[in-house]
């Protein structure tokens, strides 16, 4: 089972997304105009919105593991799942960071209960307690298996969550996209989104390796010599 | 899954004075909310669903940790997966047990928020809808997780740190109900919050049963 070709794909991943971050930062710092409403203060949507696209894409990506896993039973998806959890858990950290310090100067709060907003904070604060389960499961077929389902069932909230406090509550501003910001701001914003990708499917690589060895370990039958010391 | 539910709910009845307990403790809890507030009667009343819902979800972390301690002890659970019924059948009969007893306690619970809070309502049947879709609603993901937590050790922290997030839309759609139902609904807006637990209770009810075997069998 242990991956002994060890690819550099993933460090090339994390090195194409930060140079992609450090040039997109910079367009989007320096050259791109300042939003007409909300001045420089605009500028944190560069990191903004690609956190959020790439949040989302890793709890998805966790999500499809989780199902992969329950199906098919191969120990790469559950490494994969652990990955994409983590790093999910990681960027919607810093997505509600980031909205928090967009909020106060633009709506006078840090927080909202708005429906983006709260089901990010739901999501983060379930796929947290994931992660606190599979801390907590020693058997690694349970673990495993467990976190699956847990994975399925708090993925398949996200809707009704969306949906439940949008009808409870709203003042998010439109979805930010290339669609719906002027064109001066699309190639920091897609570079920036870019390379949070490149950023995130590189660490998600890296941490899925750790996974795995450290399975490896724990389902790997003692060495040889140690039962020779107990016989 | 008639003979699982009858076990449980022999079962609950063996051990009624646990269910006598955790209606003290969610009336307790009722107590302890308002002095959050202090004695603004107003407020209270403004207040009061969502402190009936609050003391029922944080009872059910009792009530549903504690639905799989005979399964554990001596390996029942084993035992139990050994005759030929489903693991579903299984699921479900515990699943519509803990959906009662948390229907009880909810019902258990509104005399003791009408006197604490003045949150009076002729709206009884509605009342009781909203109780009993939002006891099935906490039950059935509820059911799934004790089956995992009770396997392990700080299944007292990890039941509610994985309940807790999963059931925002129920806890936000009971306490709008029961508050539109205590204090005048002129929009008609109830109906669309129960709608909304008739959808959650249908996700989750049927996703549970389905992933529940492989939780129990692995």
């Amino acid at each position: 089972m242990p991956n002994h070709r060890v690819s550099n794909l993933p460090y090339a991943f994390v090195a194409l997304g930060v140079l992609c971050l450090l040039i997109g930062s910079y367009l989007g710092l320096f050259v791109a105009p300042p939003e007409h409403y909300m001045g420089d203060v605009q500028r944190i949507m560069y990191v903004h919105v690609p956190t959020a696209w790439n949040a989302m894409l890793a709890m998805t990506f966790a999500f499809a593991a989780a199902v992969m896993f329950l199906f098919t039973n191969d120990w790469k998806w559950d490494a994969r799942m652990e990955a994409a959890i983590e790093v999910g858990v990681m960027l919607a950290f810093l997505l509600c960071c980031q909205g928090a310090i967009w909020a106060k100067p633009t709506w006078g709060v840090w927080w909202d209960w708005d429906p983006r907003l709260t089901t990010t904070a739901v999501l983060l604060f379930a796929f947290a307690g994931i992660l606190a389960l599979r801390r907590f499961v020693d058997d690694p077929v349970k673990r495993g298996t467990w976190s699956a389902v847990a994975t399925v069932i708090a993925y398949a909230d996200v809707p009704i969550v969306y949906y439940s406090v949008r009808w409870w509550n709203s003042l998010h501003q439109m979805q930010s996209s290339p669609a719906t910001v002027s064109s001066a701001f699309h190639l920091p914003l897609r570079l920036n989104a870019f390379g949070v990708l490149f950023l995130m499917t590189g660490f998600i690589m890296l941490r899925a390796r750790i996974a795995s060895l450290r399975l490896a370990e724990e389902i790997a039958p003692p060495p040889a010599d140690a039962l020779g010391e107990l016989a | 899954m008639i003979a699982a539910l009858r076990k449980e709910l022999l079962l609950q009845w063996r051990t009624r004075a646990q269910a006598v307990a955790v209606f003290v403790f969610g009336a307790t809890a009722l107590l302890l909310f308002s002095f959050a507030i202090g004695p603004n009667a107003a407020a209270l009343r403004e207040y009061a669903a969502g402190f009936l819902w609050l003391a029922l979800l944080l009872s059910s972390t009792l009530t549903l940790s504690e639905s799989f301690h005979a399964e554990m002890e001596n390996s029942a659970l084993e035992g139990l997966l050994l005759i030929p019924a489903s693991p579903r059948a299984l699921y479900y009969g515990k699943a519509v047990a803990n959906a009662i007893q948390l229907i009880v306690l909810g019902i258990a619970l509104v005399p003791v928020m009408i006197v604490l809070y003045d949150a009076g309502t002729m709206r009884l049947p509605t009342l009781l809808l909203i109780i009993i879709l939002g006891g099935a609603g906490l039950s059935a993901p509820g059911t799934l997780y004790a089956a995992m937590t009770s396997q392990i050790r700080a299944k007292q922290m990890l039941l509610p740190l994985l309940l807790f997030p999963l059931i925002v839309p129920v806890l936000l759609a009971a306490v709008k109900a029961t508050s539109l139902a205590i204090l005048g609904d002129p929009m008609e807006q109830g109906r669309a919050w129960l709608l909304l637990l008739v959808a959650f209770n249908g996700i989750y009810w049927s996703l549970c049963g389905l992933l529940f075997a492989r939780v129990v069998e692995d």
